[in-house]
């Protein structure tokens, strides 16, 4: 199977990454955002990932990638080695948020973060109507079966940035592959932000 | 589906450092002359941009693929040398060096000191990787080649690597150190300091001087011994040998009744048939002294354009993926391409021996992006 179309999300990330730029993503995955961002934008990625069997995929599309986990390793890089850090749909299942969100904004000079809004509207109908956690498109894990270990809302991640004292700069919200522009932590069910600190 | 295989292959000799250019090595003596036993596999072409250089293990030797004329048994990596193997010969020209202080063809303690017209022994100057490296740079001189695509090794062939990386980095395009370390550990260099106290401790020994007469047999069967504990893990030998006897009942002797201790045995004898115990001596002193730490690899504030896979093996103890880390993490500080695996696999160090598959697709591909150019151009399969 090729792979050509590239997910909303992606698509996104995509657009706002400067052509050339270095880039660290922070729980790669099969390496697809990488390999998009390396055709697309000239950027030289590298990647950290947990799972050996991503690894061998992303070797497999010509990428670098290191075989670990996020919350350790960051410490090792020098201030503003990268242009971009990326923490794309991996923020929520990271053991130390504060430590790592820290890092990643010393080493690159602007971090993107994606995430699964919490908050979103069948999540909250789900756990009011039928009081059960949700499971839902962008969260679809059960209860017991999930990687995540922060449950998080777009709102949630507003306060958090205020409070830190990290600034936003372009974000967007999405619904499936629709922008979503009023009341996104109700109707969105991911948020992209670009931050620096 | 059974792999083609190289076919038969002949090991090769040049004879370099005569009077007058000795080979200068790390201790301050020199070498004079050096023979270098090598093989090859593959065409080397027009460019001279296809050539890898295969580094090989404390007991390896020049012969990693194929078979010798005669043999049923073919070279040591052979599972990954090959006709659309890791390293693809018909792709690739791949060299296989035998190390300098070995006794498989090059020169080494057991070679014929030419001033004295007797065998070296332990008149032999003591030798570093980085001595190695640098007789392997003359005999990759020699072929013509400029630039190698790729070093490539495991243990102490992953030094080699790495050490071709801090020597000449301009003269390589991407190293895979697998299952090494930057530096030996204490309980690394212990292990050895007991295989060579093994050795030493045998009568037969003869302060190195045993040419012509009795070998130190027994010392060198039990450092291969110890050795071979340290190369497996306690899982792989339980599923190998578990508390399996060799015979019907005990014994009530000192016989090897168990599975495990008639491996070790068979193992330890089988090896002083093929290795010489001061080559033991020197090379396992080598690997001691080897040390990149600390900004060895790559100099501070020096940025080059070496591709990097590191791989390491979960179960393996006696080079832990800790130190494939350190390696790694070197690279990180250094800005450099890098990609590390650690292949979860549960037969040890022996792993880098084994784990065919992993490695294969692993280094196939690093390989095939390194060859074909930097870009990420082209579709891919998932």
């Amino acid at each position: 199977m090729r792979s050509n179309r590239l997910r909303p999300d992606h698509k996104f990330i995509v657009g706002i990454v400067e052509p050339g730029s270095r880039v660290l993503d922070l729980g790669c995955g099969n390496g697809e955002l990488m390999f998009a961002l390396a055709r697309g934008k000239k950027a030289k990625v590298q990647g950290v990932e947990l799972d050996e069997s991503a690894i061998h995929k992303c070797v497999a599309k010509g990428l670098s990638v290191f075989h670990g986990d996020i919350d350790s390793g960051l410490s090792d890089y020098q201030d503003k080695s990268f242009d971009y850090v990326i923490l794309n749909q991996s923020l929520q299942q990271i053991r130390r948020v504060d430590t790592v969100l820290t890092d990643a904004l010393r080493v690159g000079k602007k971090v993107i973060v994606g995430f699964p809004n919490f908050a979103y509207l069948s999540a909250r109908l789900r756990l009011f109507f039928k009081g059960k956690a949700p499971v839902t498109p962008s969260l679809p894990y059960t209860w017991h079966s999930t990687p995540n270990l922060h449950f998080l809302s777009i709102s949630d991640f507003l306060e958090y940035c205020r409070k830190n004292k990290i600034n936003i700069g372009q974000r967007v919200f999405l619904n499936g592959n629709r922008r979503i522009n009023v009341l996104p932590n109700l109707l969105a069910n991911i948020g992209i932000f670009l931050i620096s600190k | 589906m059974k792999q083609k295989d190289i076919g038969i292959v002949k090991t090769e000799y040049f004879t370099f450092a005569e009077p007058g250019h000795e080979l200068k090595l790390d201790s301050g003596e020199s070498l004079c002359p050096v023979t270098i036993a090598y093989e090859t596999y593959g065409l080397l072409n027009k460019d001279k941009t296809n050539a890898i250089l295969v580094a090989h293990a404390l007991s390896g030797d020049a012969h990693a693929a194929g078979f010798h004329e005669g043999d049923k048994d073919p070279g040591w990596w052979n599972d990954l040398i090959g006709p659309s193997k890791a390293l693809d010969s018909e792709k690739y020209f791949v060299i296989c060096s035998n190390v300098i202080g070995g006794c498989k063809g090059s020169t080494g303690p057991s070679s014929i000191d030419p001033k004295t017209g007797k065998p070296y022994a332990l008149s032999f100057p003591v030798i570093t990787i980085a001595d190695m490296v640098r007789a392997q740079k003359r005999l990759i001189d020699h072929l013509g080649i400029k630039k190698l695509l790729c070093v490539i090794g495991g243990s102490m062939g992953g030094m080699q690597a790495l050490q071709w990386v801090a020597a000449y980095p301009n003269h390589i395009q991407c190293a895979i150190p697998v299952a090494t370390a930057l530096k030996h550990s204490p309980q690394q260099i212990a292990f050895d300091e007991v295989g060579r106290q093994a050795v030493m401790a045998d009568p037969a020994w003869n302060n190195g001087n045993y040419y012509g007469g009795e070998k130190p047999e027994r010392g060198l069967a039990v450092a291969r011994m110890i050795g071979h504990i340290t190369y497996m893990s306690d899982k792989s030998m339980e599923e190998k040998f578990s508390r399996r006897l060799k015979v019907k009942s005990r014994s009530f002797k000192f016989a090897a009744d168990f599975e495990v201790e008639g491996y070790l045995r068979y193992r330890g004898d089988d090896f002083v048939k093929r290795f010489d115990a001061n080559s033991y001596l020197y090379i396992t002193k080598a690997m001691d002294y080897f040390d990149l730490s600390c900004d060895k690899l790559i100099a501070k504030d020096k940025h080059i354009d070496v591709r990097f896979l590191v791989i390491a093996f979960k179960s393996d103890w006696l080079y832990p993926s800790y130190q494939s880390q350190d390696i790694v993490r070197q690279l990180k500080v250094r800005g450099a391409d890098a990609t590390y695996c650690q292949i979860n696999s549960t037969y040890g160090h022996d792993a880098f021996l084994l784990e065919v598959d992993e490695e294969t697709h692993l280094i196939k591909h690093f390989l095939d992006k390194t060859f074909c150019g930097y870009d990420v151009t082209r579709e891919y399969e998932i």
